[in-house]
């Protein structure tokens, strides 16, 4: 070693060139930490669609015990012709009530009963509330709630006081900001749909 | 007080004694580490019941670890078992009702003493120069302590547990563009399942548990190295004996761990374990009903209320009803929320006062102070109630108070006229 003379700009280089190199090493010694928290294989091959029976499900009615998928309860929902009727009047009451959210429901459903047109009496929906997760409750009938005075029909969500129309369209000035999701759909039949599939996805 | 010289005709078994320390002094720095943390830490003479409730967090943290850890020994971190396990402590693990009880309990406790230790900081402004990092470790602590508390009450796998875990964790879905993919790195799943309560589980046990411990550490290294505050915020190293022994204070061993701290260590286990043992759901605050339940992902129970000690926050959450500039209420009320659990962090440099106690302060700081414990206690309150146009508003006005606190500070305390701090501490 000579003495006393230090070369300080060499010091300082592979003081530079030795943290660069170990903080990549640590950036790629950190993936396989955070990229094991990814749902896994086994989490994502549950996430498979379902199939639900709906023949017997009668005017008004959502069908229970509720489908599951993704962990998710499915809301199926067959709408009285009232129930449709009424859609259009609520309208100045609704934050969205075009769906112009692409990310809520598949093209098909972007419409005022947010379901297929050859069978707009079906509702098919995520019953998970877009504000906080919560399942919303389904309360069909017109009248004075203790939540809501001149209700109109439709879901309530009792965690934080969220209001969807009969076609999941969520009202203006509750903390839900978006409609609630219509998952993928198709009908296998008259009798069948499947949850989580369509001719989109599949 | 004389510092008593060890006598010079010692017995053989404080000879033997005496030698074991010199053999371990020779090989780490026993002795002076015990004095520089207890017989020679120079604590301020004027402590009051304010200064207990340090200790008495070390008490409860101790109480954690210990009936944690026996938990762990019982309890099975399953979707299918959770629930069961749980059960089967409380029935068929002899005391394995007490070991949960006091888990359970020790929670609650935690947050009770860790928020009167805070209002202590607050009162009498322990989080001024040159005390600031003890106080944003303590923050750290505080932060740690609310995970540690969320992820267990997932544990036990009741259907409160499963929905409110999945209310916060849904939380993180309001960030803008990456919340929805966040929020599904976080659970690992589409929806809570037993994959988010297997790694929960792993936090809460092992992760949580050893930062905890570390912050502890370094909270309290931090304050031995400036010594402690006292209420009247007078700062007790200015005048010193010939030894450098400040003047106005006294040994923390034995004066304050023997005459202050033991008898009141003993009081507190008197009260906590009144409440282990006959109240220890405390009228569903501590446990809630909706939790003797098992987890149900399809039925959302009626009523979401999160833990006490989580409600003020929760209120404030649920207080941001309007959109504003392009960004959806609840985006604002995870910042809102978030603002709140954070914004204590900064009172160091909020604070403009000459003085550093409230004992000094104006009539503005003492009014800000009460309006801060009326805002904490109402929202507190209305956290655990349903939602309401009339509590939301209610909410609302909180939040406003909560916030003006904080947020005014730099303004108040400059203005406002202050009492002269005297030298040394009053007898």
């Amino acid at each position: 070693m000579s003495n006393g003379e230090v070369n300080l700009a060499r010091r300082r280089f592979l003081i530079g060139a030795t943290s660069v190199v170990g903080g990549a090493g640590v950036v790629g010694a950190a993936v396989p930490f955070l990229a094991s928290w990814q749902p896994s294989a086994k989490a994502k091959a549950l996430g498979a669609p379902v199939r639900a029976d709906v023949s017997k499900l009668r005017p008004g009615e959502i069908l229970g015990p509720l489908p599951e998928w993704r962990g998710k309860p499915i809301f199926v929902v067959k709408r009285t012709d009232e129930m449709l009727n009424q859609l259009e009047a609520l309208e100045p009451m609704l934050a969205d009530p075009g769906s112009a959210r692409p990310s809520q429901q598949p093209g098909y459903a972007a419409n005022r009963w947010r379901a297929r047109e050859e069978r707009k009496d079906l509702s098919v929906l995520v019953g998970i509330c877009t504000h906080l997760g919560c399942s919303p409750k389904y309360y069909p009938e017109v009248g004075p709630q203790a939540f809501d005075g001149n209700w109109q029909g439709g879901y309530f969500c009792p965690c934080h006081g969220s209001k969807f129309d009969l076609s999941g369209r969520v009202y203006a000035g509750v903390p839900a900001p978006s409609n609630l999701e219509v998952p993928p759909y198709t009908f296998e039949s008259d009798a069948i749909i499947l949850i989580g599939e369509d001719e989109e996805s599949a | 007080m004389s510092d008593a010289k060890s006598s010079e005709k010692p017995g053989a078994l404080v000879a033997g004694v005496t030698q074991v320390v010199n053999w371990i002094d020779e090989r780490m720095p026993l002795v002076e580490t015990y004095e520089y943390h207890m017989s020679r830490y120079w604590a301020p003479k004027n402590f009051n019941i304010w200064y207990l409730f340090g200790v008495l967090s070390m008490v409860v943290l101790v109480n954690q670890l210990l009936t944690g850890i026996w938990l762990t020994m019982s309890y099975v971190p399953s979707g299918d078992k959770a629930f069961a396990s749980v059960e089967y402590i409380m029935r068929d693990v002899e005391f394995g009702w007490l070991l949960r009880y006091l888990h359970s309990s020790g929670a609650s406790a935690f947050f009770i003493v860790v928020y009167l230790h805070m209002f202590r900081g607050m009162m009498y402004g322990s989080y001024r120069k040159p005390r600031e990092l003890i106080w944003l470790f303590g923050m750290a602590i505080f932060l740690v302590l609310m995970a540690e508390g969320f992820m267990g009450y997932l544990l036990p796998w009741g259907n409160m547990s499963y929905w409110g875990a999945q209310v916060i964790v849904s939380l993180v879905g309001a960030i803008p563009v990456v919340g929805a993919d966040l929020m599904e790195w976080v659970r690992g799943d589409f929806l809570m399942s037993e994959i988010t309560l297997n790694r929960f589980f792993a936090l809460h046990v092992v992760a949580l548990p050893i930062m905890l411990i570390m912050l502890v550490f370094l909270h309290i290294v931090a304050l031995h190295h400036v010594g402690s505050n006292n209420p009247d915020g007078i700062d007790v190293k200015k005048f010193k004996d010939e030894n450098g022994k400040p003047l106005d204070s006294i040994a923390f061993h034995p004066y304050y761990t023997i005459g202050h701290d033991l008898p009141a260590i003993v009081l507190f286990l008197m009260v906590f374990c009144s409440v282990v043992f006959f109240a220890p759901e405390m009228g569903g605050y501590f446990l809630e009903p909706p939790n003797f339940e098992q987890a149900n992902p399809l039925k959302t129970p009626d009523h979401i209320a999160p833990v006490w000690y989580y409600t003020p926050f929760y209120a404030m959450l649920r207080a941001a009803t309007y959109p504003l500039f392009g960004m959806d209420a609840k985006f604002w009320g995870f910042v809102v929320m978030v603002g709140a659990i954070a914004v204590p962090a900064v009172l160091p440099w909020l604070d403009r006062s000459p003085v550093k106690s409230m004992r000094y302060k104006g009539a503005i700081s003492k009014g800000m102070l009460a309006l801060f414990i009326v805002s904490f206690f109402l929202l507190g309150w209305l956290g655990t109630q349903a939602a309401s146009p009339l509590y939301t508003l209610l909410a609302q006005v909180g939040t406003a108070g909560y916030f003006a606190y904080f947020v005014l500070m730099p303004w108040y305390t400059r203005v406002e006229k202050t009492k002269p701090v005297p030298e040394r501490v009053p007898a």
